[in-house]
């Protein structure tokens, strides 16, 4: 256990090395790093000494040595646009787009599940169908489009939600948080559900393919073949057996909501992230582009890591057996 | 007969497709004494497993029983509704699987397994069906119950859990035990073992077994019965010693020409030509005759019922009274 | 009992029974044969498919037709007029005769907009599919092929990108080409940018597909007798190999199309992908929302909808071809 942990981490490491890698390629090669922060009218000796400061005259190895050490300090530098460190844009975004990607999962999970588990089970049924065509009218709509849709429904016709912005806060420490006020709580409705829409017809497809995968194997037959009650079989047999694959693939939309958000974040142009991400793009903002990424990767990192983690709590082979990974 | 546990009459099985359905049992009838077992063998795809599966209320679409009846002990069960069969199976008709590996639910312990199966059909305490589940898995040779009951399937053996298995089709003590090659999948150093554990549970138990294999020794060291299925029908069924010692269908005497052991024994090794037909273009007439080196006209147009030849029954024009052609 | 199953399935199809067919000759036998095959038949099985079909033709037709059939030319500049801005469409009473679906707020028939808008987006889309058809196999036959180190170089790359999203990969890439060309004006560049963005970010599963298939050829009898005979690798990869990864890449590349499309509009729509000069529908789509409190609907309304309507049918189409070529998800 110890020894398949720090193996994990060990690859983490890896990855993140191989995106930081990258990032400072961003960083340091795409455009002229000081030209973006001085005026037109600088003088040279003032860029030269800028050159000197910022070390880019140093050595590539030591330059990027330096830039993983600011990394993990969370010092990423100013960013271009707004001339602030870039940490503190991220730290007064992230826990915005954090509540909002946390909603859109437990919305997405806690309807994904039950409907893929009905469908699987009841495959010809016309309500499997009817979810199914649902779901995938889900993947084909663009989350931007939905929420544009929803907006139109009850914001602009019912006027029942805000379309915009993320509505009270109250500071608890460092984190704005929105959960705690009417209007927050208001405000994260119409986004969480386009963020999560998506994911949730992914995962009641995924729990759907594995039960039917899993209801055709031989130990499901038998256990049939023992007289267990239906119920015993789908929900205690198969469910069960569905669960690593589902798991897995919710661990890992947990990172791609918190990528997607970026869209949803323009759409209800919700203060996360997501909104500063686009802006940076918008504007070659390569700091807060680099800073963005090396962040998304680590979140990503982390939730693969717990996944893991969970993963051998739910299937007892792979205490011994690990998957070749 | 009312004495019979298991009285299968006329079973058809077909699968709808669209060029028609496809017959893949095609009027089997047969019974199982109480306590009698009775090898049911054949090529694979003869329908054997197929039979097996519809006595137990088991098949999947598309395939459906389109026509016959199965009885157990003087009470039909292929028109019981979906819970009366599933009080049936597991308590009245247990079943064992080909692939030990795969017939255990890998995330559950083996004695969660069995517990769960007895008390979906007794109404006994988690405590007692669990001393059972014990005294049951240490009959079947395995040692240590008590320590290895809360073990998962994979830290058993194939063979370990061949005899898990064969607990687990036992523990509601069921009248009728379906062995749907439970041999094929191991080691031939195990397979022995778990017959002679099979024929001793059930033995002892009184338990009737529906034994389905493609091999012949299992069927004479472990069989009463036997009955040699050919494309969805039954050839030939007879006493084992009979059907063994002297085969009449000529299939079957190919099939026993086909095991070494009899063939160097006897002195000549009879090979079948051919393959067995695909379900779309069975043969009319005898399913058999285009493979027969004794086929004749009667063969190639009418199809033969069971009748008598010697001891046992065979599907065959060859034992066909008023025109016996062949010696 | 499954192996029966399996049996059955494999009886019925593509082998006709001799009696009704094969007497016919040259193209009526080959027609014959397609129109008893299974694919065919699963096809004509279901109606919603049948459905998508024709809606993806006519939308591609439509599109790739759109200079012929569109009653104006978005890309005129001349012909706009601000006095033509913002009209709902003909059947309001405030419409024109002249722009059916209204116009948006340059004064461009809306209409024409979209047949041109769904061009771009679907040739944007296709393009981007065959590169990352191209990336994908190439990597994935070599990978499979030489084995080694090579194939643990490429697997970790694609390891690592499936680590991001799609979106964010094509993001990032179309930020940084945005950032390396901030001062080239490139007008159509815009194009290429985003096919490669795009392509890029959708790479990863077909080098996977392929490569696990690969595996499994490459020892194989066939391959080992090319070898002996002395055929170069890539003879091998491209010409015995590549044929066997063919109908997992066709269903995997239908299903991307769709969200190559839907990938593009995104991209438009946050305002990185093709400027408002050259329509596309994601951009139609990001003009129209600023305008949907003040009641201009028609602005988002039909080129939401043109483009859900194609992502649904290229789906359908998608998921059905994967349904049908693997039998064991039927």
């Amino acid at each position: 256990m110890l020894a398949f942990t720090i193996r994990r981490l060990f690859e983490a490491l890896v990855v993140m090395l191989t995106v930081a890698l990258l990032a400072f390629v961003l960083f340091r090669y795409v455009g002229d790093p000081v030209s973006q922060m001085v005026g037109q009218d600088t003088s040279l000796e003032d860029r030269t000494r800028l050159r000197l400061e910022l070390g880019l005259d140093d050595p590539v190895y030591i330059q990027f040595a330096r830039f993983v050490g600011n990394a993990v300090r969370f010092d990423f530098g100013i960013s271009y646009q707004v001339k602030q460190p870039v940490t503190r844009l991220i730290a007064e975004r992230m826990p915005a787009t954090i509540e909002l990607a946390l909603a859109a999962a437990l919305f997405a999970v806690a309807l994904g599940i039950p409907m893929g588990v009905y469908t699987g089970i009841h495959r010809d049924s016309w309500l499997s169908k009817l979810f199914l065509t649902v779901s995938l009218i889900g993947i084909s709509l663009p989350t931007f489009l939905i929420g544009i849709l929803l907006i139109y429904i009850f914001a602009v016709w019912l006027n029942v939600l805000p379309s915009f912005g993320r509505g009270d806060t109250i500071p608890i420490g460092f984190w704005r948080t929105g959960l705690l006020t009417a209007s927050g709580l208001k405000a994260l409705v119409l986004p969480a559900i386009t963020l999560g829409l998506f994911q949730m017809t992914l995962v009641t497809r995924l729990v759907r393919s594995e039960m039917l995968e899993v209801l055709r194997t031989d130990y499901i037959k038998f256990a049939r073949a023992r007289g267990l009650p239906e119920r015993a079989i789908n929900f205690g047999h198969a469910l069960r057996n569905t669960l690593v694959p589902v798991i897995t693939v919710i661990g890992l939309q947990l990172g791609s909501i918190i990528a997607f958000a970026i869209i949803t974040e323009t759409v209800f142009q919700w203060p996360g992230m997501g909104l500063m991400f686009i802006q940076a793009v918008q504007h070659a903002d390569i700091p807060v582009m680099a800073a963005y990424l090396l962040l998304v990767a680590f979140l990503f990192v982390l939730i693969n890591f717990i996944v893991d983690l969970i993963y051998v709590r739910i299937d007892p082979r792979i205490r011994i057996l690990r998957r070749g990974a | 007969m009312p004495d019979s546990v298991l009285s299968v009459r006329d079973l058809r099985v077909g699968f709808a497709t669209r060029h028609g359905t496809l017959v893949a049992v095609d009027g089997v009838s047969f019974d199982i004494a109480p306590g009698e077992v009775l090898g049911v063998v054949g090529e694979s795809g003869a329908g054997k497993s197929l039979t097996g599966a519809a006595v137990i209320g088991l098949i999947e679409a598309p395939g459906r029983i389109t026509s016959g009846e199965v009885w157990l002990a003087g009470r039909r069960i292929d028109t019981l509704g979906a819970e009366a069969m599933r009080k049936v199976r597991g308590r009245r008709i247990g079943m064992v699987f080909q692939d030990p590996l795969t017939s255990l639910n890998p995330l559950y312990r083996i004695g969660d397994q069995i517990v769960e199966t007895i008390r979906a059909h007794a109404n006994v305490s988690e405590d007692t069906a669990r001393e059972r589940a014990i005294a049951l898995l240490q009959e079947a040779g395995i040692q240590g119950a008590r320590a290895r009951i809360d073990s998962y399937p994979h830290e058993f053996s194939g063979g370990m859990r061949q005899r898990v298995v064969l607990a687990l089709a036992l523990c509601a003590e069921p009248d009728l035990l379906i062995a749907d090659e439970p041999t094929t999948a191991l080691d031939v150093s195990i397979q022995a073992q778990i017959i002679a554990l099979l024929k001793r549970l059930c033995r002892e138990r009184g338990t009737a077994v529906m034994l389905i294999t493609h091999d012949m020794g299992v069927i004479a060291e472990t069989a009463d019965r036997v009955a040699v299925m050919y494309a969805g029908r039954i050839v030939e069924i007879g006493p084992v010693r009979e059907v063994l010692r002297n085969p009449r269908h000529p299939y079957t005497k190919g099939l026993m020409g086909a095991i070494p052991t009899i063939a160097a024994r006897t002195g000549r090794l009879v090979q079948i030509p051919g393959a067995m037909p695909r379900l779309a273009a069975i043969p009319t007439g005898c399913a058999f005759h285009p493979r027969c080196s004794q086929a004749f006209d009667r063969c190639y147009s009418e199809r033969p019922e069971r009748m008598p030849a010697g001891a046992a029954e065979a599907a065959c024009w060859l034992f066909a009274e008023p025109t016996r052609v062949h010696a | 009992m499954s192996d029966i199953a399996n049996k059955v399935r494999g009886a019925s199809p593509s082998q006709p029974p001799p009696s009704h067919r094969g007497q016919g000759t040259g193209w009526s036998s080959h027609i014959a044969t397609i129109l008893d095959s299974d694919l065919f038949y699963s096809f004509w099985r279901s109606k919603l498919v049948v459905a998508a079909a024709i809606l993806t033709a006519l939308l591609v037709g439509a599109a790739l037709l759109a200079p012929l059939i569109a009653p104006h030319d978005p890309y005129d500049l001349k012909s706009l007029d601000l006095v033509n801005a913002d009209m709902p469409p003909a059947w309001n009473s405030r419409g024109d005769r002249r722009f059916l679906l209204g116009t948006d707020d340059q004064g461009r028939d809306i209409l024409s907009t979209i047949l041109y808008g769904t061009r771009s987006s679907l040739l944007i889309g296709i393009a981007s599919v065959l590169l990352a058809v191209a990336i994908g196999v190439t990597l994935g036959l070599w990978a499979g092929y030489a084995g080694g180190r090579a194939d643990s170089f490429i697997m970790r790359i694609a390891d690592v990108q499936l680590t991001f999203p799609a979106i964010l990969t094509a993001l990032l890439i179309d930020g940084v080409a945005l950032a390396i060309f901030k001062s080239y004006r490139m007008e159509g560049g815009k194009f290429w940018i985003l096919v490669i963005s795009i392509g890029l970010a959708y790479w990863v599963q077909y080098a996977r597909t392929v490569r696990s298939v690969t595996l499994v050829e490459r020892n194989k009898e066939y391959v080992e007798a090319a070898r002996l005979i002395g055929l170069s690798p890539l003879k091998i990869m491209f010409q015995h190999i590549l044929p066997n990864v063919l109908s997992p890449v066709l269903v995997i590349a239908t299903i991307n199309l769709a969200l190559a499309i839907i990938t593009e509009a995104t991209l438009s729509f946050l305002g990185v992908g093709l400027p408002p000069t050259e329509p596309s529908l994601g951009t139609m789509i990001q003009v129209g929302n600023k305008y949907l409190f003040s009641g201009s609907w028609w602005m988002v309304a039909f080129p939401g909808l043109m483009l859900a309507l194609l992502a649904l049918a290229v789906n359908l189409l998608g998921d059905w071809l994967r349904d049908a070529l693997n039998p064991k998800l039927r």
